[in-house]
């Protein structure tokens, strides 16, 4: 439920900082999505992409600079606090459980945002309140005829929509995709853009990717990272005219 | 539902249980009863480290400090004069809820290989407390009587306790069978599987397996209870670490992570040892390449080798 | 509590701690280049000690006994090593405690089956016997110095073994990073074989060392083992630097606190209670020590894992 009366970015991050050791993995970023955006981060391998996207998450823990979502501070809470508060991810490096059936892994996040779980009676996997939703969820991003597989047993594929669903699941208001097409072929990697242009307008999103096609399709705005720092934020036009980002990034691809 | 093998064997168990009272009286051999009796105590505190372990992959290696506070929970009381069963119960839930709780508070915060480290090490810090405090009988270990419940429930009888463990042991199973198919346990079962994906999603892990530590060691505390009933007699021996290494092995050789599992691996494990014993002394030796070998070889343990579907069984 | 007295508890804090660096630097190395939980590791500590004090009622000579050891605990562990640890390397944790659980009750009962439940006795030998008045009207026994002095020069042999060599850098690689090494083309085999028996000899050689001041008796490593275990959580797997760090301080609190504590706590209670209570408290300090490090620096004081 997005309020009605709130302007402004749903994120908004400023002056964030974050080094390990001697490297400076983000460097006195800014940036900010606005509702209902997707605002795509590109950038070459190192650039720190995955270390952002980790703070904003709450994974890792900032050296200084403020995040601010959906009108409130979240730089100190933890992970699970922010996912409370409407913000998912999705994991370049597939995160999911495992040992469990495709549409046990979704109603785990559905089980996650309905209210707490200290319930010892009645069993979880009949629950209709988790199962329904979770059955929804895996109809819409294509998964509905896996839903009984065990996890590890679907495609590489699949599992990146497993992911998605995921995140999707847990009713969030941003959406944090960490690469959701690696590893994938050229035609999921078509049919995953397609998700998302779908869904795009009811997530806002923040989108890390390395496909330039998809990047340029779907973004409203994209921001280049290098080194920690964002050497240009614009239109998927402005990016492409911009020469800075050219020498540094989409020379190496042209 | 289970393979009907595994239902008749867990009939025929239960039956052969409720009977082994009134067959020992009439064969003399009451020696037995009390062996089973036993079993079913050390069968209810491999049920409480399976929450632990089968299920959360939490792998505690101090779960023995709980079979020594509801143990010490009756000796002391009753040191004291109090033999009132209700009040020794009371005080062995209450003592093991709040060890658990601390301990759990220290060692959760872990991973991994700490973990395993730091929940050895808390509980032989209980043992060498229990050692050192020679009001209790420290090193020696103390003499106890039986609580006293109601007057038409003489736990004196021993045919009395053997029921009451029996209960226990049931209703711990119910318990746990309740427990492992709930939202609860999802949770547990969750982050053992993949821990930083729960908190993604936005579970506060660490309190939840926090709670089921405190459970896990609240039923392992009545066990003592009862053990401290059953022995009449309490010592440091009950809390040191290797106690936790044979209930570990119990869970192992029956089956982690399904419900009756522990409860077979403990029947065999003292059946086992009864038998050996009696041949040697040194049977240990022979015990411990075996132990070695079913690391290797029987992973799946006695009950998860039978036929019948796999996790959440029942 | 006289300061000359402290001094005394203090050294042989040290000293104690010296017994368990010995223990603690294999089970480290272990740990943190193979991953693996090894609770054996306290029996070839008592392993140690019981073929040096049976070479010694032999033959009477502890130079004997050490030469003699030494090798035999290399054996010892590479024979463990080979049989058992191999085939734990895969596996999870959980299963790793419960073999080497395995291999402690069949060393326990083994050396109660040879050598008898009761302790074995072992001498301090003549050469190293007597006190020494380093500082005046207070005779320190020579034998303590000379574990300290072993120690510290156990701790400059490794510290030059695993900064200067080969195999040390390849021991250093492996602890922060051992997917990497193994991805090299490095024979990990091989080095693993070097790590294990090497642990196994310097586990040996502290029990040679203790076998004449604590009992020689079955069951005698697990007391240490568990030390070591805080002593490589404060102190950070993998770490040797960390491990020798720990070691002292763990020694010092085990020494200096059971002398201490039941003055102190004779303020408070009777003579008698305090006495007994003395003990347990200040193992209950080391782990009160081992649980605020943990609080605040979960991957121990000196953590050599980076990766």
């Amino acid at each position: 439920m997005t309020d009605p009366i709130l302007k402004g970015p749903i994120l908004k991050v400023q002056g964030l900082n974050k080094h390990f050791g001697g490297v400076v993995a983000t460097d006195n970023l800014d940036f900010d999505v606005e509702p209902g955006e997707i605002h795509a981060v590109i950038g070459p391998n190192g650039a720190g992409k995955t270390t952002f996207v980790a703070q904003i998450a709450g994974m890792i823990k900032s050296d200084s600079g403020s995040i601010m979502f959906d009108g409130g501070e979240i730089a100190g809470l933890s992970a699970h606090a922010r996912s409370r508060r409407g913000l998912a991810r999705s994991f370049q490096i597939t995160s999911i459980f495992k040992e469990f059936t495709v549409i046990e892994n979704v109603a785990m996040s559905i089980q996650a945002h309905d209210g707490h779980s200290f319930r010892f009676w009645r069993r979880a996997n009949t629950d209709p309140a988790l199962m329904d939703p979770a059955r929804a969820l895996l109809d819409r991003v294509g998964l509905g005829a896996r839903a009984e597989i065990v996890a590890s047993n679907l495609a590489h594929g699949e599992q990146r929509q497993l992911e998605i669903a995921m995140a999707l699941a847990t009713g969030p208001k941003l959406l944090l995709l960490d690469e959701p097409t690696a590893g994938m072929g050229p035609e999921d990697s078509q049919s995953m853009a397609a998700f998302l242009r779908d869904i795009k307008g009811e997530y806002s999103m923040l989108l890390i990717e390395h496909d330039m096609d998809t990047v340029f399709a779907l973004a409203d705005r994209i921001t280049v990272l290098v080194y920690g720092r964002a050497i240009a934020t614009g239109t998927p036009e402005e990016i492409r005219g911009n020469d800075e980002v050219r020498a540094a990034y989409l020379g190496e691809e042209a | 539902m289970m393979s009907r093998a595994k239902i008749l064997c867990l009939l025929i168990g239960f039956l052969v249980l409720v009977a082994i009272p009134p067959a020992t009286t009439a064969l003399d051999a009451d020696f037995y009863m009390g062996l089973a009796a036993r079993m079913m105590i050390f069968a209810i505190a491999a049920v409480s480290l399976d929450l632990l372990l089968g299920y959360g992959g939490m792998v505690s290696f101090g779960h023995a400090a709980y079979l020594g506070t509801g143990s010490y929970a009756v000796a002391i009381l009753a040191f004291y004069g109090i033999t009132d069963g209700f009040l020794q119960f009371a005080v062995a839930v209450g003592a093991s809820a709040l060890v658990a709780l601390i301990i759990g508070f220290i060692c959760l915060r872990t991973k991994g290989v700490y973990f395993i480290m730091i929940t050895l090490a808390l509980t032989q810090m209980l043992y060498f407390l229990g050692i050192s405090l020679e009001e209790y009988g420290g090193d020696d270990g103390i003499n106890t009587d039986r609580s006293e419940f109601f007057e038409w429930f003489d736990l004196g009888d021993d045919t009395n306790l053997y029921y009451l463990i029996l209960f226990f042991l049931v209703l711990s199973l119910w318990i746990s069978w309740r427990l492992i198919n709930s939202r609860f346990s999802m949770v547990i079962r969750g982050s053992q599987s993949n821990d930083d994906r729960m908190q993604a999603i936005g579970f506060p892990t660490f309190r939840y397996k926090l709670t089921m530590f405190v459970i896990a060691g609240v039923i392992c505390g009545v066990a003592g209870f009862l053990l401290a009933n059953l022995t009449e007699f309490v010592t440091p021996e009950y809390m040191h670490w290797f106690r936790s290494g044979e209930i570990m092995i119990m869970v192992l050789v029956g089956g982690m992570g399904t419900l009756f599992g522990p409860v077979f691996g403990a029947i065999a494990y003292l059946l086992f040892e009864e038998v050996i014993s009696d041949f040697t002394e040194h049977w240990m030796i022979i015990f411990g390449p075996i132990l070695v070998l079913l690391v290797l070889f029987a992973r799946k343990g006695v009950w998860g080798m039978l036929p019948g579907r796999e996790r959440g069984d029942d | 509590m006289s300061l000359l007295l402290l001094l005394e508890q203090t050294l042989n804090g040290i000293q104690f701690g010296v017994f368990l660096f010995m223990i603690s630097a294999g089970l480290t190395l272990v740990l943190g280049i193979m991953n693996v939980v090894n609770l054996a590791h306290g029996s070839f500590y008592m392993l140690g000690a019981y073929y040096a004090a049976t070479i010694m009622a032999w033959t009477g000579s502890f130079i004997l006994a050490l030469v003699i050891m030494l090798p035999a605990m290399l054996i010892t562990g590479i024979v463990v090593e080979v049989l058992v640890l191999r085939t734990m390397y895969e596996r999870d944790h959980m299963d790793q405690v419960l073999a080497t659980f395995g291999l402690i009750l069949f060393f326990n009962e083994a050396v109660r089956m040879i050598w008898g439940a009761e302790s074995m006795p072992m001498d301090i030998p003549a050469f190293l016997s007597g006190h020494v008045d380093f500082i005046p009207d207070a005779p320190y026994p020579i034998f303590h110095i000379a574990i300290i002095i072993a120690g510290l020069l156990v701790a400059a042999l490794l510290y030059v073994m695993i900064t200067r060599s080969r195999t040390g850098m390849l021991i250093r690689a492996g602890a922060s990073n051992r997917p990497m090494v193994g991805a090299l083309g490095v024979n990990i085999r091989m080095l693993y074989m070097v790590v294990f028996g090497m642990g196994a000899v310097l586990a040996g050689f502290s029990g040679l060392m203790a076998g004449p001041i604590l009992s020689v008796e079955p069951g005698m490593g697990e007391d240490m083992l568990i030390l070591a275990f805080v002593v490589i959580v404060i102190g950070g797997i993998g770490s040797i630097r960390g491990a020798v760090v720990a070691s002292i301080i763990v020694g010092i609190f085990e020494t200096v606190g059971r002398s201490i504590l039941p003055a102190l706590l004779t303020q408070l209670m009777s003579s008698d209670a305090a006495q007994s209570m003395g003990p347990a408290m200040s193992s209950m300090l080391i782990y009160i020590f081992m649980a605020a490090v943990l609080f605040f620096r979960p991957e121990g004081l000196f953590p050599a894992r980076t990766g």
